[in-house]
């Protein structure tokens, strides 16, 4: 039997298993707090810096973090949400994010976020930087300019031997996601699919299927982002 | 001393335009020009963009009519997926689509009528801009207003059941739409409470014919003498040559009704039509290549596709159609003021094939969607609220749209408006030593007949934001006024 940790979240108290990470433990108590970079089974990245908590005052990546025993957390406090807000801005402003357009509106993380933290304009000014777009592919599309740089697509999309599909080419300012053509040019349509279903917002798009889901029945419709952790356990 | 008058910005119409108007020393209107001077580069900015995202992008154009840039670019995009045209798709993604576009259509006549155009009907062009407003008639004729207001709720709801959103939905899809209606949803429709029925639409689409008809008998004279003048017209016909808003072939008769575009399929539209770039405006000139710029040009909307088509295929609209071609012994209608007219046998047409299509199986089940062997080129047409609206693109190997052409309604009625601003200018401002509020808006009468839409038109609740301009030969200044 699994080891239990005792902690406490926003003052209340809660049990995970030993080795279990922040993300999950606040989950299995009915608790959320916001990822975009995480994928459970996928180890954590703590790159997209939006599920920084405090813990015992100092802040961290709940996804990259262990919980341990009398840990003291703190989520929902205006100081973290503040740095949240910032987070989502900045992402929506680095990229173009055109929601209307897009076909991933109502099944995007980033979106969601944004409505969840009631975000009605971005603070800072838009980039408007050059992003290209990858359309070779058979069976997807990349738009850079809604890339967010998470790398769930680098840690998770493999080929059937193994060899990354996705990587980052360039650094900083200047990184960018990359396809291996070849690899791309054998996926099947399920790993197509699971390629953009991995995708937190509308970078990768699995080719000819857009808007196939109608209105009030895609994933945010009909639950927003972390209200099905919150209503699990009350 | 010639004078130059300038409206601007133009209200209760679609977009920012502006009208100049040239009086001679004799106070003559020597020549007048709508000019469109906005810039929007949709054609543009969608080169790149993956094909099947047009549809949702492209209707952003627009506000009021979202859906028919929506069906046209889903059509342009059938014919890329292999679907086909019209008639290609399954029945029930065809018949969403169609009840989807006579939703838009029943939506937006009533709101060009009731909200826009009713207004200088019910109070005269010349009154009190402070009344002469949807405020207004809301005050003086409630039962009216409510009546307006509610026959574009129950367009709204259809547009919702069938594109997912009141506006900017994303119901079609290349090949065809994304979801069915349901027994609610249809249920609603048919047997809803009071007034958001389908029974009363109809009910109230007659009386609104009936209404115009009654003022037209009263106002003989400004409804049958108001920018008349000969065209030709040009709309899309269903084979059989009756009307048909999403679907047919392209036809084109003279202001004498001789066929001059003889039912050509639009996936040719370039060999018959040509775009004339004038430096004045950022709106092109559209006209038949065959019969050249000068003669070529022609008249889209209602008006026009009451007079291409030969019958109206459903009873109480038909019956309307007959008394309206009687009106002019079977010829072509060239009276401006009588688009109101068409448009609103237009209303009842689409009131009863809402009825129809709200009835018929084929919408609850059903595939939604059929893909053949794909292509890199496709053309949409479909008759939107204002006109006959286009939507061309061609793909590359990597299914990204590389070319986009759209002639939208108001391009293609571009010379109709300007002959009918002259029209209204030479009769309301000739000879004239003070121009006055009611004369600029008779000039804003005649664009409204063809093209309002309510992105402008919100400016001029309670005030009318028109600024005149009086300017010498060398462009000086000589007088202002705001009204």
């Amino acid at each position: 039997m699994n080891e239990k940790i005792k902690f406490s979240i926003d003052g209340k108290e809660c049990t995970a298993d030993k080795g279990t990470n922040l993300v999950d433990a606040a989950k299995a108590n009915g608790i959320y707090i916001p990822t975009l970079c995480h994928l459970e089974g996928v180890k954590p990245a703590g790159s997209c810096r939006i599920c920084n908590v405090k813990i015992n005052g100092r802040f961290m990546t709940a996804c990259t973090t262990e919980v341990a025993q009398g840990m003291v957390i703190e989520n929902n406090t205006a100081e973290i949400q503040e740095l949240r807000n910032i987070i989502v801005e900045t992402l929506f402003v680095s990229g173009n994010h055109f929601c209307p357009a897009c076909e991933k509106s109502g099944n995007c993380d980033l979106q969601a976020l944004g409505y969840r933290f009631k975000m009605m304009v971005p603070r800072f000014p838009y980039e408007f930087e050059e992003k290209l777009v990858d359309a070779e592919s058979p069976k997807i599309f990349i738009d850079r300019n809604r890339c967010i740089l998470c790398k769930r697509c680098v840690r998770s999309i493999k080929s059937k031997d193994g060899k990354s599909i996705f990587a980052i080419k360039g650094r900083g300012h200047k990184a960018m996601i990359n396809i291996d053509h070849e690899l791309a040019n054998r996926m099947t349509d399920e790993e197509a699919q699971n390629a953009m279903d991995t995708c937190p917002v509308g970078s990768i798009l699995r080719k000819e299927r857009g808007y196939l889901d109608p209105i009030g029945r895609r994933k945010f419709d009909r639950q927003p982002i972390g209200s099905e952790i919150e209503q699990a356990i009350k | 001393m010639e004078q130059k008058i300038t409206i601007e910005p133009v209200t209760r119409v679609e977009g920012h335009g502006k009208v100049t108007i040239y009086i001679d020393d004799e106070g003559n209107v020597s020549q007048s020009r709508l000019h469109i001077v906005e810039f929007r580069g949709f054609e543009r900015f969608v080169q790149g963009r993956p094909y099947w995202e047009a549809p949702v992008l492209v209707q952003r154009l627009c506000g009021i009519c979202p859906v028919s840039h929506h069906l046209a670019a889903a059509k342009a995009l059938d014919v890329i997926v292999g679907a086909g045209t019209g008639e290609g798709l399954t029945p029930t993604g065809e018949k969403m689509r169609r009840l989807m576009h006579y939703g838009q259509m029943f939506q937006s006549h009533a709101l060009h009528f009731f909200h826009l155009v009713s207004p200088d009907l019910l109070f005269g062009i010349d009154a009190d801009p402070a009344i002469r407003n949807i405020i207004g008639v809301a005050r003086k004729f409630p039962d009216l207003a409510v009546q307006g207001v509610m026959m574009r709720k129950f367009g709204q709801e259809i547009i919702k059941a069938t594109a997912g959103k009141k506006i900017h939905g994303t119901g079609a899809i290349p090949g065809g739409i994304n979801k069915h209606l349901t027994q609610e949803e249809k249920d609603s429709f048919i047997n809803g409470p009071d007034p958001l029925n389908i029974d009363k639409m109809i009910s109230w689409s007659e009386e609104a014919v009936n209404f115009l008809k009654s003022y037209h008998k009263e106002n003989k004279d400004f409804i049958d003498n108001f920018a008349v003048f000969p065209s030709n017209h040009l709309s899309l016909v269903r084979k059989d040559g009756a009307l048909d808003l999403y679907h047919g072939v392209l036809r084109a008769v003279d202001s004498e009704g001789n066929k001059i575009l003889h039912d050509v399929d639009y996936q040719d539209y370039l060999k018959y039509i040509n775009e004339e770039v004038r430096s004045w405006s950022y709106m092109k000139f559209p006209f038949l290549t065959e019969y050249g710029k000068k003669n070529g040009w022609y008249r889209v909307g209602p008006l026009a596709r009451l007079n291409t088509c030969e019958f109206i295929p459903t009873p109480l609209a038909q019956k309307e159609f007959e008394e309206f071609k009687a009106y002019t012994k079977g010829k072509p209608n060239n009276m401006s003021m009588h688009m109101h007219w068409a448009r609103l046998i237009e209303l009842l047409h689409a009131a009863e094939m809402m009825k129809e299509l709200l009835n018929d199986p084929d919408l609850m089940q059903g595939e939604l969607v059929i893909k053949g062997k794909k292509q890199n080129e496709g053309v949409g047409l479909i008759e939107a609220p204002r006109g006959t609206l286009f939507h061309h693109y061609r793909i590359n190997e990597h299914d990204q749209i590389e070319m986009a052409n759209l002639i939208v309604s108001t391009t293609n009625n571009n010379e109709p408006m300007n002959v009918a601003v002259n029209h209204a200018a030479r009769q309301f401002m000739t000879g004239q030593k003070k121009i006055t509020e009611g004369m600029m808006n008779a000039v804003e009468v005649a664009i409204r007949a063809y093209d309002p839409c309510l992105s402008c038109a919100t400016h001029a609740l309670g005030q009318m934001p028109l600024e005149i301009t009086l300017m010498d030969k060398e462009g000086n200044v000589i007088d202002k006024a705001r009204t």
